[in-house]
This record gives C-alpha cells, sequence and structure tokens, in this order.
C-alpha cells in the first residue's frame, strides 16, 4: 500500500439545482490537493470518491479497482471502499469516547492485512492524554487529530481531507499541516485534500487540481499550476 | 401488604402487566414506524402518519369502539385469530394490553420519531467511510444517540398505558382480576358507597408507579450512555 501505486481516477458529472460539476482528474502523487474558491464542488469530489454521493455519470477507481462506474452501473457502496474520510468538522461519535471513536472503523477493518498500528497512529497524532475523553470535551484542534485517528486507522487505501486547516489559528494551522507530512510520510497513505489557500497547497501537495465552477482549470504541481 | 386487599392488589398487578406488556410490544412497531416516517420517503406516508396518530386526538371510547369492530370476537381480524388460533382479545387482559398499547402508541411514536429526525445524519455517513454497514451504523450510531429519546417514548406509552380507561373499558369490559386495570377499579370504587377512601389509595398507587417509572428511566438513560464500549 505504498503511495506510489495508489493512482486515483476520477471522472465525474452531475447537474444539480442548475450546478454543473464537470471534473476529471488522475492522480498517483502522495499528497493531491483539490483546490479552488468556496463553492466550486471540491467537497462534492470527495464525496463521490469516498461513495456518498452518486455522480449522474462517471467513473471513479483506485488502484485498479472500479469503485464507481455509471455506465456499468458498479457502485461499490462506501462502507466497503476503504475509504478513510477526515470531515470538516470532524463528525466524531458524540456518544463515544475518543478511544472508542478512533477504534470504530479498525473494528470493521480488523482483518484487514493492511492496519496500522494502534499506538504510533496515537504517538505520531499525540492523542494518548485525551483518550478517555468524550468529544464534546476537545478543543477543535483535538477534534481534527482525532477524526485523522479514526480515518488512518480505518485501514484506508486513500485518506480524504475537507478543509483539514480551515478554522484553525496560525499556530494551530502550522502544527497540523506538520502533521499531514507526517501522516504522509511514516504511514505511506496517499492524500487527497481539499482547500482554498494558496500556501496549504505549496507547502503540502506535490500535485494539485484547480476546480473552478464545477470545472478543472487546471492540473499539475503547484508551481505549474499557480505559478511561482 | 401496605393494607390492600386482594382486590386492588390484582388491579395493581393486572395494570403494570397491561401496561408492560402493550408497551414492550408495541416498541418495535413504534421503532419501524419512526424510522420510516423519519427517514424514508413513500407515497401513503402522510395518511400512515395521521392513522398512526389519530389514538391521540380521538375519543378513547371511539378507538375503544374501533378496536372492538376490529379485534373483537366478531371483528374481522378478531374472529380469523380466533378461528384459526383459539386466540381471542375480547375480555382478556390481552384485550386491555392491546387498547392501553394502542393508546400509548403515537406518543412513543412522537418521541422516537424526533430522536430519529434530531441525528446528525453526517454521523451516519462517517459511519459508512469507516465500514460500518447501514445495520451496523443503526446499532452503533443511530440507536445509541437516539436512546433518550426512545426511553421518553417507551415512559410516555407505559404512563399512558397505566392510566388508560375508555378504549379499555370499551374494548373489553370491566371485569375484576381480568380486565380491571387501576382506572377501572378507581372508576369501580367511585360508584359504590364507602369506596372513597380505596379509590384515593390507588390513585396514590398510580402516583407512586408513574414516579418510579420516571426516575427508573433516568437511571438507565444516564448507565446506557456510559455503557456503550463495543470498540474496547
Amino acid at each position: 500500500m505504498t503511495s506510489e501505486r495508489t493512482a486515483l481516477s476520477v471522472s465525474v458529472f452531475q447537474k444539480r439545482n442548475g450546478f454543473t460539476l464537470d471534473v476529471a482528474f488522475e492522480s498517483e502523487s502522495p499528497l493531491t490537493a483539490l483546490f479552488g474558491p468556496s463553492g466550486s464542488g471540491k467537497t462534492s469530489v470527495l464525496n463521490m470518491i469516498a461513495g456518498v454521493l452518486r455522480p449522474d455519470r462517471g467513473l471513479i477507481a483506485l488502484s485498479g479497482q472500479v469503485l464507481t462506474d455509471t455506465s456499468k452501473r458498479i457502485f461499490v457502496p462506501p462502507h466497503r471502499r476503504r475509504v478513510g474520510y477526515v470531515f470538516q468538522d470532524a463528525q466524531l461519535f458524540p456518544h463515544l469516547t475518543v478511544a472508542q471513536n478512533i477504534k470504530f472503523g479498525q473494528w470493521f477493518r480488523r482483518h484487514e492485512q493492511s492496519a496500522l498500528p494502534v499506538d504510533t497512529v496515537i504517538d505520531v497524532l499525540g492523542i494518548e492524554n485525551i483518550l478517555k475523553r468524550r468529544p464534546a470535551t476537545l478543543s477543535g484542534g483535538e477534534r481534527h487529530r482525532v477524526a485523522l485517528a479514526r480515518a488512518l486507522l480505518s485501514s484506508p487505501q486513500i485518506l480524504l481531507m475537507d478543509e483539514p486547516l480551515a478554522g484553525l489559528d496560525d499556530a494551530r494551522r502550522q502544527e497540523t499541516m506538520g502533521l499531514i507530512e507526517r501522516v504522509r510520510d511514516e504511514f505511506a497513505v496517499p492524500i487527497v485534500f481539499v482547500t482554498h489557500n494558496v500556501d496549504e497547497v505549496r507547502r503540502l501537495a506535490s500535485r494539485v487540481a484547480r476546480i473552478v465552477d464545477g470545472r478543472v482549470t487546471a492540473i499539475g504541481t503547484p508551481t505549474e499550476v499557480l505559478g511561482r | 401488604m401496605f393494607g390492600f386487599s386482594p382486590d386492588e392488589w390484582t388491579a395493581i398487578l393486572l395494570s403494570l402487566r397491561v401496561a408492560t406488556v402493550g408497551t414492550l410490544v408495541g416498541l418495535p412497531i413504534a421503532l419501524v414506524a419512526a424510522y420510516a416516517l423519519a427517514r424514508w420517503r413513500f407515497p401513503g406516508k402522510v395518511l400512515l402518519d395521521g392513522i398512526l396518530h389519530l389514538p391521540l386526538v380521538l375519543p378513547p371510547v371511539v378507538t375503544g369502539y374501533f378496536l372492538l369492530l376490529t379485534f373483537g370476537r366478531q371483528g374481522f381480524i378478531g374472529k380469523q385469530l380466533y378461528e384459526t388460533l383459539g386466540f381471542t382479545f375480547s375480555f382478556r387482559w390481552t384485550g386491555a394490553a392491546l387498547a392501553c398499547g394502542v393508546m400509548g402508541f403515537p406518543l412513543m411514536l412522537r418521541a422516537i420519531r424526533l430522536s430519529f429526525e434530531a441525528i446528525d445524519r453526517r454521523l451516519e455517513t462517517a459511519a459508512s467511510t469507516l465500514g460500518a454497514n447501514s445495520w451496523w451504523t443503526f446499532a452503533l450510531v443511530t440507536m445509541p444517540l437516539a436512546l433518550p429519546g426512545v426511553l421518553v417514548g417507551v415512559i410516555l406509552c407505559f404512563a399512558k398505558a397505566l392510566g388508560e380507561f375508555g378504549a379499555t373499558i370499551t374494548f373489553v369490559s370491566n371485569i375484576p382480576g381480568e380486565t380491571e386495570t387501576i382506572p377501572s377499579a378507581i372508576y369501580t370504587y367511585t360508584q359504590v358507597p364507602g369506596g372513597e377512601f380505596q379509590a384515593f389509595r390507588l390513585a396514590c398507587v398510580s402516583i407512586v408507579i408513574a414516579m418510579v417509572a420516571l426516575i427508573l428511566s433516568e437511571v438507565l438513560n444516564r448507565r446506557i450512555q456510559k455503557r456503550i464500549a463495543v470498540f474496547e
């Protein structure tokens, strides 16, 4: 499960309430950014990769496995996709402790060969001191780290992150960017993340697709897409 | 014990049995109906919603009368039941349980439905991306989060069933030892000279049972919230 082997291929079309989403890109990069203004359809693309949203037409494949192919009526449900999703507002289960939250996905994928060691994930994300707490008592940064741990421990082939740095102050942003880099490097799980921030793309991404009004207007390295 | 006569004890125990059975049999139906009304779109949904809530707004006597038409010995379901299974609700405690359950059902349904509707569905989406299919998601996310509302519904239904009078007396009459619940017994005592004390005593029993049920639900709710720990 190295990042070099994980190829993501996305080609989706959807029309809703006058908004047309028509996005196609491919990436084998360890960290791909979907970059663009708010409302451009970036999160919809993540949702389609995760299988929580169905495109009207399209094809999504991950490492050669077809997850969605509307022409052949293939649709792998989200629980069988092995896609880790870190939601923008974390979406931790409020009735479970942090420890129970992060073991949720691990429990369902307990027979997977590629499971990451729990202790290492807890250590890298620095959440050992909050394991017994409930989500309601956590700060925004802590919640995000727990959500990241929970997604990582579900043995994902790919990690989707929706605006992982939105709403954080500058110090927390730097810290979280460092964490994302560590996750990318230490766990070798390729990441696709959504952002509208140029600095994040430049620092984190090795490949970026600029999405404007539901269409990919540019794709390439950050320098190619954003200039110097 | 406590100075109650055997008849009073019979009425108290029968009330508890009728209310418990009526509530517990109605619970799975209420869960399915509440989930369907909260989450699914289907033709006739508004009509179903209306029908299920009818006992709340109809005079209890009318509900009892319809139960008689439907589940009475000559009723279109009751007759079939009697002829094929030899089972009847008429003048039996099971009929009282049915009447009490039907009367309490809309309260239970409403509380459970509201609690399903209040759940952030994105949590269920999160569970699905973590590998939980829809059944596991329901069991580990939806149901635990809805549990306080489910408990409230159960208690409301139980309390309503405990106090149900009109539908029960219409459907299965007021037979001591079989269908005479606490409210029927209170009614009977108020109709005979010198029965005021027994009526008052049974009224106090009603209050105590209702209070105990409320406190129990609160304790249970707290315990359940602490206990959900599948992944440890």
